[in-house]
């Protein structure tokens, strides 16, 4: 059994009387240790297929199964906890706390754990030491560069050692060099053996991943 | 304190003990003015008995003793009664009393009633001769609607030896009030010091001034209710404004994993943190606020604040409680937010 099946998944948004159709029947499979690109242009289903795979999109129809766990069959609560356990999340605009430091903002998704405080300043220093931020930590996020908060908000999203990384644009607000030292650092977290699905616009990145998903009107139409 | 403040204030109502000399058969009226009669021999109240009341338990609770002798003199062949008091307490009794004149500052001096003066034809300034003894008019009082209306006042020692008793009293009146013990209590103690005199409370003017002080109290709680009421509204309202303002912050709390009762705890911590600050802040202020503003209002001059650890904390925990409360739902809102409207990023 694959990490992550998608089963006849369709999502539907009214809106007053419009109906827009962001996914048609998609099927996808999607197996641990993989780096996948989504791409696709602007309305053609990217997102939806994003947030739908992060549990915080209910599909209209079909289902979503990861590790073998029907994740939209879960109580609400318990998808949050599935989200914190399974998924880490790179927003666009990296979407840092703004009035925490650096450390605070990596330490949050161990904020509600059973984890002491040391542990949690202990996990937080090892993985920001990864990502190359030492001496950083008590920063706030305004006083870094793009490059840097990137790196901040993966620190944040491995913390929990999640299987599976979910990247929205994790290059669109930085230049091509730190784009690219961002992506060599997707690759090496790839290489170890990280599951990465990855929306991008950005033709350059494709050349990092293992696979690349074509969305076209809500469709797959390559990929598979 | 207030409290302690607006029972001086209630003193003006009157006394609310009067202390009779014990006797069997006397049935001194001293409001319907009956004292014609009274056997004045079986005096036994004295002087001395004054400072007995000072020495009971319940000390602090009486605000004024005010001894009185009561006679019947012959003026211009008119009979008229004569009494003697202390002017000083009795003027902290009788705040209603307009004098044209002054109150006696000596004991060649008295004050008249306005009935008697109307019928002596006599007003302040003129002499008038008692049993012998010439004394000036200091005053007349205007007129009362009691029976100080028929009297003629003079000091006390003045009085005693016009009466040729020196040293005896007819009754003692007592203005006492007690918050948290019964008149009965203070009673008993006063009989305790004095066996050999009746000791009567007029529950009627405590029960007026008991009622005045309820109301007092039932405005402030009032007063207090609107003002929880207004400032959980604010907390309300602020809140709502906070959460909606931080819907991104609450998206990402929820799409790292926080759950629906997580994003709750944060709001009602905060609440709470808020709540607590705001209300030590409150208290403090409160306490400062009170020193000035509280003279002005009762015109009282040194006023005490007590700091009431008790009324502190609770004051602070109230505080806590309505900022927790009125941010219930606003807390369920943030929980109920979609996280996905939250990151329109995503």
């Amino acid at each position: 059994m694959s990490l992550i099946e998608i089963n006849t998944l369709s999502k539907t948004y009214e809106s007053g009387e419009e109906c827009v159709l962001a996914l048609v029947d998609v099927d996808l499979k999607i197996e641990k240790g993989e780096f996948v690109s989504v791409m696709g242009p602007s309305g053609s289903g990217k997102s939806t297929l994003l947030t739908i795979l992060g549990g915080l999109n209910h599909p209209s129809r079909g289902e979503v199964v990861v590790d073998e766990i029907p994740i939209y069959k879960l109580p609400l609560e318990r998808l949050a906890d599935f989200r914190r356990e399974y998924l880490g999340f790179i927003f666009q605009s990296f979407q840092l706390i703004p009035y925490l430091t650096v450390i605070e903002n990596v330490m949050l998704p161990l904020a509600i754990t059973e984890k002491s405080n040391r542990e949690q300043v202990q996990m937080a220093e090892g993985i920001l030491e990864r990502m190359g931020l030492r001496g950083k930590e008590r920063r706030l996020p305004d006083q870094l560069s793009g490059g840097e908060q990137e790196r901040v908000a993966i620190a944040r999203a491995l913390i929990n050692s999640p299987p599976i990384l979910l990247a929205d644009e994790p290059t669109g607000n930085l230049d091509s060099k730190t784009g690219k030292e961002i992506m060599d650092l997707f690759k090496s977290l790839n290489e170890e053996g990280q599951t990465i699905i990855m929306v991008t616009h950005n033709l350059e990145n494709l050349a990092f991943s293992s696979r690349t998903i074509q969305l076209l009107d809500g469709k797959i139409v390559d990929g598979i | 304190m207030m409290n302690e403040d607006i029972s001086n204030k209630l003193d003006a109502l009157g006394a609310n003990i009067i202390i009779l000399p014990q006797s069997d058969d006397l049935s001194l009226s001293y409001g319907g003015m009956s004292i014609g009669g009274v056997a004045f021999d079986t005096q036994t109240l004295k002087d001395a008995d004054v400072p007995k009341i000072r020495q009971i338990e319940v000390r602090e609770n009486i605000s004024t003793i005010s001894p009185k002798i009561i006679g019947v003199v012959q003026i211009g062949g008119k009979k008229v009664p004569l009494i003697g008091v202390l002017f000083q307490e009795e003027t902290r009794l009788k705040k209603w009393w307009k004098v044209r004149g002054t109150v006696p500052k000596s004991q060649e001096e008295v004050l008249l009633g306005n009935e008697v003066a109307v019928k002596l034809f006599k007003s302040t300034g003129d002499p008038l001769t008692i049993n012998g003894k010439r004394v000036r008019i200091s005053g007349v009082l205007d007129e009362t609607g009691s029976q100080d209306d028929f009297l003629i006042l003079g000091e006390l020692a003045l009085v005693q030896g016009l009466l040729k008793k020196p040293g005896a009293l007819s009754l003692i009146e007592v203005s006492a009030f007690c918050i948290s013990c019964p008149i009965e209590e203070i009673v008993r103690q006063i009989s305790k010091e004095l066996p050999h005199a009746k000791v009567t409370a007029i529950k009627q003017t405590l029960e007026t001034k008991m009622e005045a002080l309820g109301h007092f109290k039932k405005f402030s709680i009032g007063i207090s209710v609107i003002v929880l009421l207004i400032g959980g509204l604010i907390v309300f309202t602020n809140m709502m404004a906070s959460v909606n303002e931080r819907k991104r912050e609450i998206g990402i709390f929820r799409a790292i994993g926080f759950r629906k009762s997580h994003v709750v705890r944060i709001i009602f911590l905060e609440a709470f943190i808020i709540g607590l600050i705001a209300g030590m802040t409150g208290y403090v202020l409160g306490i400062g606020v009170s020193q000035v503003i509280g003279p002005m209002i009762t015109g009282t001059k040194g006023l005490r604040i007590f700091i009431d650890p008790l009324l502190a904390i609770g004051a602070v925990f109230l505080s806590a409680l309505i900022g927790i409360l009125s941010s219930a739902y606003p807390a369920l809102h943030a929980s109920k937010m979609d996280p996905t409207e939250a990151l329109r990023a995503l």
